[in-house]
């Protein structure tokens, strides 16, 4: 059972880091606008044409 | 634009020299818009950010203040063809928005929490039948512990404060077991661990969090979005008002800011954005929102008009009246609050199943413990028992089983057309027996339409042209019917009388009866339910009558409700001879005309009385009070503003389906939420005896609470498919029932010219593209 030392602080820090990443997208604001995000991918005006 | 546009109400200075603004902006539908509105401004110079929200239709822009200003930015906007609307942001919002990102932050870390300690339960209980030992069984329930009890005491915290608030006010609401049950089974489960029980119950309290918080927030969800919708609507319809500045100069400020005692000036066509005194000035204004009376009203200096009025032919100033001065919106205003007092008595189906449930639950709770004592039990054991019948009974999934039913319900609701201002109009809605409409605007559209039958199509094709160049509400709906839309050139409108011009090297006038030498009597020949505009062309004079026309389904809609054996009656301010023909058309037998706001109330009261549920559907301000006495209310998006706040949902749209949508749709979420409330009780029922006998293992109890919220969501999930018969069958009719020639059929289509019009096809459109 020896491998549970590091398994278990694993589980929980990928878990932690998820939830921290979640916290980190409502602070800036990320999910105001899910449908406009959604279309703003659609327009290729940041591609640099030759 | 020659008078400027004053909008520095709305501007926001969060860091010196910075300006922020929100707009509502229109039309917007698709990707390119987007590009096309951020593009667009960043190229005007001072431009810091500007940035459009395109779920909520609303488009941030700041500024260096001084480099340019809103009125520039709502002009340039204008012109890449998108009408603004500056956004006074509210306090409510505001505290709205962090209420819904706490709730969903509160959401995550329950999930987290959940998911972890599932993951270290799980493993107990494979360990607990197999080789764990005791040592390992340890470690993992103080693991568990380290997880539940900050993420319980950050997560539960909606549960607590309201729990608090209902103990203080000395009451019980549903959130009292749910603290208690959450309290008890993490203290249990600590003292268990420390004391090296065999059972933990930290898993069960935490899903019960998780499972409660995501009920809750599918509510506040719900409840933001139909908000931050009427937040735009209402942004759409906010008129402008013509303002006199101190030096006499003209300046054009929203009519939310407008003071007792401004003197404004009020254009033939326009709304009148405020109560006032008129100083100077004559003309007829149209009061059918106000009164539901058709017929234009002339008014001279002194009298007192009310805003929503159409100022139908001169310019008029008026003196805006004080606060408390206003005779009839102050009528209005009380008799709403009466209304709306008797309104809120009515319970909400889920408040009444948590009153009911909350009680049932702490004595089954304190019975279980004392019952085990008194048979001999330890009192260990007595609180285990007590604890597991808490968590067991704790409303998983009656918590779901409304909002989640709600927040579907009203999805299919938004698609149909409708939007609910309030959350339980859906249970209400499904309840009614009797549908009491208002005549003007509701059964019939806002606006006129010409009767075009007796008139010569070259002579018609003339005056419409004309009628292009005028504001007037009679003349806006003969241009309706005008195939070229091009106004001929130097045309002049007098005030008060019509217009005139030249068409084809001869003078044409188009306006009142006197203005174009008509007699008096054509007026009379035409009956009482038309108002008549006159054209006048090379020596020969038309008179063309306006008529109000019916929502072009309102026949087969009211048929419709009269076959679902409800009762239809009609009570309208408008006098008897108008309203009279119309009961007659759709069949109705039971109508009143020329009722008053007081008497509309006194008829819904007895009404009520009689123990009938009553929908009020009414768009005029004399409807508001109305609205508010009935069980519940329904507005075309075209109603008057004081009207649609207290409307409980608002239709778009010229047909009249959706009251039969809501209708329909409402019961069915309706029947929804009984089965779900059902499917919960089965489940506690089969539960709740076996916790009771002690023999429930946090295994059962995490399958029983887990099982039964998914269960209830899926079935309320089935409220997205299917569709009601009557609705099918009424959608699929044929619109026979138009009793106007098919020239008018066309008018829909034609942009209206109206503001509110107008609003009314941009909700729509924006309704479109929301889908």
């Amino acid at each position: 059972m020896n491998v549970l030392i590091y398994l278990v602080p694993m589980a929980l820090l990928l878990g932690l880091t998820g939830l921290i990443g979640l916290m980190w997208t409502l602070r800036t604001n990320q999910y105001d606008d899910l449908d406009g995000a959604a279309l703003r991918i659609l327009p290729d005006d940041d591609v640099d044409r030759e | 634009m020659s008078e400027a546009l004053d909008l520095s109400t709305f501007i926001e200075r969060k860091a010196p020299g910075r300006a922020h603004m929100t707009l509502a902006v229109e039309g917007v539908g698709c990707a390119g818009c987007i590009r096309k509105i951020e593009h667009g401004l960043q190229k005007l110079p001072g431009i810091v950010d500007a940035r459009l929200n395109f779920t909520q239709r609303r488009l941030a822009v700041e500024w260096h203040d001084g480099e340019t200003s809103a009125e520039r930015i709502v002009a340039a906007l204008a012109q890449i063809g998108y009408r603004a609307h500056p956004f006074a942001p509210e306090h409510i919002t505001a505290e709205d928005d962090r209420e819904t990102k706490w709730l969903l932050k509160c959401l995550a870390v329950a999930g987290f929490a959940a998911m972890n300690v599932m993951l270290l339960s799980i493993s107990l209980w494979a360990g607990n039948i197999s080789d764990m030992t005791k040592e390992t069984r340890d470690l993992f329930h103080w693991l568990s512990a380290l997880i539940a009890l900050p993420a319980a005491a950050y997560a539960g915290q909606p549960f607590f404060k309201s729990a608090w608030r209902a103990i203080r006010s000395r009451q019980l609401n549903m959130d009292v077991p749910i603290t208690v049950g959450v309290t008890l089974a993490l203290g249990l489960s600590l003292y268990e661990t420390a004391t090296h029980a065999v059972h933990a119950y930290f898993d069960s309290a935490i899903m019960l969090l998780f499972f409660l918080l995501c009920g809750r927030y599918l509510d506040q969800a719900m409840r933001r979005r139909t908000r931050q919708f009427a937040g735009n609507l209402a942004c759409f319809s906010a008129e402008v008002a013509h303002k006199f500045g101190s030096q006499g100069e003209l300046t054009r400020v929203p009519a939310s800011v407008l003071q007792p005692d401004d003197v404004i000036l009020v254009q033939p066509g326009e709304a009148v954005p405020a109560d006032g005194t008129i100083v100077s000035g004559r003309s007829e204004v149209d009061q059918s929102l106000v009164t539901g009376e058709t017929i234009p009203q002339a008014v001279e200096p002194g009298m007192t008009i009310y805003a929503g009025a159409i100022n139908c032919s001169g310019a008029l100033t008026l003196k805006v009246a004080a606060a408390g001065g206003s005779t009839l919106l102050q009528e209005i205003e009380c008799l709403l609050l009466r209304a709306t007092e008797a309104k809120s008595r009515t319970v909400r189906l889920a408040d009444r199943a948590a009153r009911l449930y909350a009680p049932v639950v702490h004595a089954t709770a304190a019975a279980t413990a004392l019952g085990w004592i008194l048979v001999g039990a330890s009192v260990h054991d007595a609180i285990v028992a007590a604890v597991a019948v808490l968590i067991i009974t704790c409303p998983c999934a009656i918590a779901l089983a409304i909002p989640t039913v709600q927040m579907v319900a009203a999805g299919r609701l938004f698609r149909a057309g409708i939007i609910l201002n309030s959350g339980d109009a859906i249970e209400r809605l499904a309840a009614i027996d009797t549908v009491v409409f208002d005549k003007t605007g509701t059964l019939t559209l806002p606006e006129g339409v010409a009767d075009v039958s007796s008139i010569d199509p070259d002579v018609l094709e003339r005056a419409a042209r004309l009628a292009l160049s005028s504001h007037h509400p009679l003349a806006i709906a003969l241009a309706r019917c005008a195939r070229l839309r091009i106004p001929y050139a130097a045309v002049k409108e007098e005030c008060g009388s019509g217009v005139r011009g030249e068409v084809e090297g001869q003078e044409a006038r188009l306006g009142g009866a006197l203005f174009c030498g008509a007699k008096q009597s054509s007026q009379n020949k035409l009956g009482a339910a038309a108002s008549t505009i006159f054209f006048t062309h090379a020596g020969r004079v038309a008179a063309i009558p306006i008529r109000q026309r019916l929502r072009p389904d309102a026949v087969v809609v009211v048929r419709a409700l009269i076959a679902r054996s409800l009762r239809v009656i009609i009570l309208s301010g408008d006098r008897a001879e108008a309203v009279e023909p119309i009961a007659r058309q759709l069949g109705i037998a039971q109508w009143h005309a020329g009722f008053t706001p007081t008497e509309k109330i006194a008829a819904i009261e007895e009404l009520k009385s009689q123990g009938r549920r009553v929908l009020m559907v009414g768009d005029g301000l004399n409807d508001a009070p109305a609205l508010a006495a009935a069980t519940v209310s329904l507005s075309p998006i075209t109603a008057a503003q004081l009207t649609q706040v207290r409307a409980d949902a608002l239709f778009l749209g010229d047909h009249l389906a959706p009251v039969l949508d809501a209708i329909a749709l409402s019961r069915r979420a309706k029947s929804l939420m009984w089965q779900n409330l059902w499917l919960a009780v089965v489940y506690n029922a089969l539960a709740v005896p076996i916790a009771v006998a002690g023999m429930v293992t946090p295994l059962i109890a995490a399958a029983a609470m887990s099982g039964s919220s998914i269960l209830v969501t899926l079935n309320a999930l089935r409220g997205r498919f299917g569709q009601p018969d009557f609705v099918r069958e009424a959608r699929s009719a044929p619109a026979q029932a138009e009793a106007l020639p098919k020239a008018t059929a066309r008018t829909a289509e034609h942009a209206p010219d109206t503001l509110v019009a107008a609003n009314a096809t941009a909700a729509r459109d924006r309704l479109e593209y929301a889908q």
